[in-house]
């Protein structure tokens, strides 16, 4: 029994790591080939490429965090709200004084964490369901945010803008932070205790109980953790923008995204599979189509229908493929 | 119990500095802009988008290079019909100047962050001869266009930024202006202590926050009383039931709003109760203008002009060719539709939320280009 | 009496008191409140425009409550709405000779939008968050390519009879407007539908237990297919009551999937299926509009009516979960 459990869970990490890396591929290949097509090879440089990279940190960001979320089957919809309430809240309290970047980075973190805490309440003891509870939180930050705030509020110092614009060792600082944090973030899913409690609990939530796992605190601890992130994402935005405003989350849709960024990523919606890379896949995937359709020349909406169909698609791809190889 | 808790620390901790609002009412600008509305332009005749208030000069000497040139265009969006009638101004303009080779058009769907990276691939692209950029909002994109004034001439228009080093920063009047217009109308029209609605569409864009501060100084200086300001969010639904809220509770002699895309629900909410349409203040969408002559109502529709997007490209191409253009601001004109000129900007054709002040019916296309027939 | 049967009798009254759906006393409620801001609510024109304005969200929860008894989420139909509005208004452009063409055009387009979100949920086997989500997307910007980005062409008359006209003169109820005999009809229908026919048990045992449904013979794919199908031919609808009461413009679905399926937990549905009510669910929509009146009457600010929802959203599912543990133990 457990043996082949072991097996079917081999291959399916297989599976997992192969199907979003296809994809990327595939995202890839199309984007070279649109590139030469369209004799701008000078959009190959690695300069460019980086480039491409870094108009997704924050999207990057909190999609590490929403992929902890799902992979123990819940969601986090209130992501886009904390963003804008981190953002601001990070920008108020600095209020241009460098003194102020550690004070203002500890309440941003602190306001995480309690969202989190408080979204993995109520979804693990007032058993709500993870989608309204989190969209249920979107709305009362969004509403407490805008009760304060209506317009950009506050503003970082330049020291603190280093977090979006800074270059260490010739990469962007931003850059090698989503890095290290994928690279913890692997390293807690692969090789920790709590990283195998959130595959058991997001495989099969009975079976984790009865293996003796505390269900509620790797839920309520998988929560905290997105919260974190979208936290985190509002201070990079901040240190980007050099102020926070109440909007900034909802329109770079960053609560929708970040889901679509982690199911196309192959991180499954009803928890118990997937991984870090995947949505670090997923999150290049978007970025090159987004860029690919700068260098094309896209009008907006009709870039907006190919999202669509791109989502879909992507994520069918994955299904089928995924059912045909557990049949 | 914890989602308080967390709530009430939040806000504690936004409402502790306290003094970081926008100001929105500057009695300075107000004066100034109100000025302004009465100014005579200078510049050709007939042709108010190459018309100008304010009397200095850029020099642009240094910026002159060989054509054809490349012409980058960092739009924040096409997200509102205003931006899409304003869109295909530019367009149809690039056409008219054979010394552009080409407009390289990036679109950054309403975000700060998308815009911040398009301006650096601009940048990064090395092709642009000279860089328009509409920003999303004025303080996030500062940093962007400082940095792309290091490497190339900027031309900024509609909403600002905070820095002057842009050659020039194109837009017309102002939101005080749009404010002053129709309430001084509506002042004119109604007796003091007359009931005003206010319909907004949203809080705290700085546009249309000016445009209310605006109308709620002059109404108050007149003894009107207001008696609701409520936000629709552009939605007509809304609108229509809000209004129709307002004639259950009492008399409404007139309404005043901050942008005229849902004026027509507006409107429809006092026909459908069987009601006479009070003093309204529009904007020049047809649907508005047509309704306005339908009913023969007591009317005015102030503008924000969609003309200034053509503006860009003219200066543009005056910038590169060395000529000097109005600057650091070129101020256009702004002006309002009257029941004096209302005809001339009917056009039965034309889809309901054109902007009649599009100064596009000579352009190339018109006007299918613009959806019309 | 004996004993006995008092008990027995007791077991019942306790028994059947639950049985009534406890959103029709949030909903009485609310109404009382909305009666003392605003007097004038007790006459025709008052509840009548209140009814008016909840016709398209009661509609299109009456349809959102199928996907979801079936076990999934319809996102896809705010974007429906929009397409609808949008497309009749090119199409038409003020030609009234159209109208019945145009509609029954929009419908078809319905159907083809639902067939595509079933097929794809259950074929492509793509979580149908996912799935509408995709679709939600794909729908709105293929309006705004169709329309290019602002509203073209006008509706006439006579299509924005359904959501705009009213009968008046009538005797008691003085007026009554034709959205809300496109309410009745379509409720009424969708309630049949739903809790008088088998169709609407193989619903419930679909989103109850897949795998015991399939086991059982249910059709499954047809089932969830027809349900997403209901579900795109409400939005249509909704549209239609939409675009007539208040003309077009590019955003007029936005928001309408959320409140749709608010509106659906506000009556008790069971997210991810098995349970609901099309009567409930019509409640719900109701008290949804109901706090947003109220709230627009006591004047208070649009953020705070954000949090309010927030609060209301978390406190049904908790209560109803709530409920739901006392109720097996």
């Amino acid at each position: 029994m457990s043996d082949a459990m072991l097996a079917t869970r081999r291959s399916r990490i297989r599976f997992e790591t192969i199907a979003p890396a296809v994809i990327l591929l595939g995202a890839v290949a199309i984007y070279i080939g649109v590139v030469i097509a369209s004799g701008q090879a000078r959009y190959l440089s690695l300069e460019n490429l980086v480039g491409v990279f870094n108009r997704s940190i924050a999207l990057a960001i909190t999609a590490i965090g929403q992929t902890f979320v799902i992979l123990v089957a819940s969601i986090d919809l209130s992501v886009a709200a904390l963003i804008s309430a981190s953002a601001v809240l990070a920008s108020v309290v600095m209020g241009g004084e460098p003194a102020m970047i550690v004070p203002a980075i500890a309440a941003v973190l602190v306001l995480g964490a309690i969202v989190g805490l408080a979204n993995g309440l109520v979804v693990t003891k007032l058993e709500v369901n993870p989608l309204i509870a989190t969209l249920g939180m979107a709305l009362i930050i969004q509403g407490c945010l805008s009760a304060f705030v209506s317009n950009f509020a506050g503003s970082v110092p330049k020291d603190f803008q280093f977090f979006a614009y800074g270059i260490a060792f010739g990469l962007p600082v931003s850059l090698i932070f989503i890095g290290l944090l994928a690279l913890l973030s692997w390293f807690v899913l692969r090789f920790t205790r709590f990283g195998a409690n959130i595959y058991s609990v997001g495989g099969n939530r009975e079976a984790a109980r009865f293996a003796g796992i505390k269900t509620a605190r790797v839920v309520i601890a998988a929560h905290v953790i997105s919260s974190l992130c979208a936290a985190t994402a509002g201070l990079y935005l901040a240190s980007r923008l050099g102020s926070g405003a109440p909007w900034i989350g909802r329109d770079g849709m960053y609560d929708l995204e970040s889901i679509a960024v982690v199911v196309i990523g192959g991180t499954v919606l009803a928890g118990g599979r997937g991984g870090i890379w995947g949505t670090i896949a997923g999150v290049l995937i978007f970025a090159l189509i987004d860029s690919l359709f700068n260098i094309v020349g896209v009008d907006a909406f009709a870039k907006q229908v190919l999202r669509g169909v791109i989502i879909i698609a992507a994520v069918g791809f994955y299904a089928v493929r995924s059912q045909r190889m557990a049949a | 119990m914890k989602r308080l808790i967390a709530c009430a620390a939040a806000l504690a901790m936004l409402a502790a500095p306290g003094a970081w609002a926008q100001n929105f009412d500057d009695p300075e600008e107000f004066a100034k802009q109100r000025e302004q509305l009465a100014m005579t332009p200078m510049g050709p005749e007939g042709m108010p988008w190459e018309q100008y208030l304010e009397d200095t000069m850029a020099d642009t000497a240094q910026h002159a290079k060989e054509g054809p040139y490349t012409v980058c265009f960092s739009n924040a969006g096409v997200n509102n019909p205003w931006r899409v009638v304003g869109w295909n101004n530019m367009q149809a303009e690039v056409e008219l100047h054979p010394e552009i080779a080409e407009l390289v058009h990036v679109d950054a769907e309403g975000s700060d962050d998308k815009q911040i990276a398009d301006i650096s691939d601009l940048l990064a692209g090395g092709n642009c001869d000279i860089l328009i950029v509409s920003p999303n909002t004025t303080a996030a994109l500062t940093p962007a266009v400082e940095r792309a004034c290091e490497q190339l001439p900027v031309i900024v228009f509609d909403r600002g930024v905070n820095t002057d080093c842009p050659v020039t920063f194109i837009h017309p009047v102002g939101g005080y202006g749009f404010g002053i217009q129709g309430a001084e109308f509506v002042a004119e029209n109604v007796e003091a202590g007359a009931n005003v609605l206010m319909l907004r569409i949203l809080p705290g864009v700085d546009v249309l926050e000016t445009r209310y501060s605006a109308g709620r100084r002059i109404f108050e200086e007149a003894g009107i009383n207001i008696a609701g300001a409520e936000f629709t969010d552009g939605d007509n639904a809304k609108t229509k039931s809000i209004v129709e809220d307002y004639i259950a509770r009492g008399q409404i002699d007139a309404v005043w709003m901050d942008a005229g895309a849902t004026a027509v629900a507006a409107i429809e909410a006092f026909e459908d109760s069987g009601l006479e349409v009070p003093v309204f203040v529009g904007e020049d969408q047809q649907d508005f203008l047509q309704k306005w002559q339908e009913l023969g109502l007591t009317a005015i529709a102030p503008t924000y002009p969609t003309y200034q997007w053509r503006t860009p490209i003219i200066a543009a191409v005056r910038i590169l060719e060395g000529e000097e253009v109005p600057g650091p601001e070129w101020v256009l004109p702004q002006p309002a539709i009257t029941a004096d000129n209302l005809d001339q900007y009917i056009n039965e054709g034309m889809p309901p939320l054109h902007y009649a002040m599009c100064g596009c019916e000579e352009m190339p296309g018109y006007p299918e280009r613009w959806g019309g027939r | 009496m004996s004993s006995e049967t008092q008990d027995l009798n007791a077991v019942r009254a306790r028994r059947r008191l639950p049985r009534i759906n406890p959103i029709w006393f949030v909903l009485a409620a609310l109404i009382v409140a909305i009666i003392v801001y605003n007097p004038n609510f007790v006459q025709p024109v008052g509840y009548m425009n209140f009814l008016k304005r909840a016709a398209p969200l009661a509609i299109l929860a009456a349809g959102q409550i199928y996907v979801i008894v079936s076990g999934g989420f319809d996102l896809s139909v705010g974007s429906t709405i929009t397409l609808t509005v949008i497309g009749s208004s090119m199409l038409l452009n003020n030609n009234p000779d159209a109208t019945w063409w145009v509609i029954l055009l929009m419908y078809a387009m319905g159907l083809a939008i639902g067939l595509t979100n079933g097929l794809v949920v259950s074929i492509l086997k793509v979580p149908s968050l996912i799935a509408t989500l995709g679709m939600m997307i794909t729908l709105s910007g293929l309006a705004l390519m169709w329309s290019g980005g602002a509203p073209r062409g006008y509706l006439p008359e006579s299509f924005r009879y359904f959501g705009r006209a009213n009968i008046t003169d009538l005797p008691l109820i003085n007026i009554l407007p034709i959205s809300l005999i496109v309410l009745a009809v379509v409720v009424c229908l969708l309630w049949w539908l739903m809790h008088r026919t088998n169709y609407g048990r193989l619903v419930h045992a679909v989103g109850d237990n897949p795998r015991a449904a399939v086991l059982a013979g249910v059709p499954l794919m047809r089932v969830r297919v027809s349900a997403f199908v209901i579900s795109s031919l409400t939005a249509v609808t909704a549209g239609i009551l939409l675009g007539g009461f208040a003309g077009v413009s590019t955003d007029v679905g936005r928001g309408f999937e959320l409140q749709a399926i608010t509106a659906a937990v506000l009556g008790g549905a069971q997210l991810l299926g098995g349970r609901g009510s099309v009567s409930a669910t019509i409640a719900g929509a109701l008290t949804l509009t109901a706090i947003f009146t109220l709230l627009n009457f006591v004047g208070l600010p649009q953020p705070v009516r954000e949090v309010v929802q927030g609060l209301i959203l978390i406190s049904a599912v908790a209560y109803a979960m709530y409920r739901r543990r006392h109720a097996v133990h």
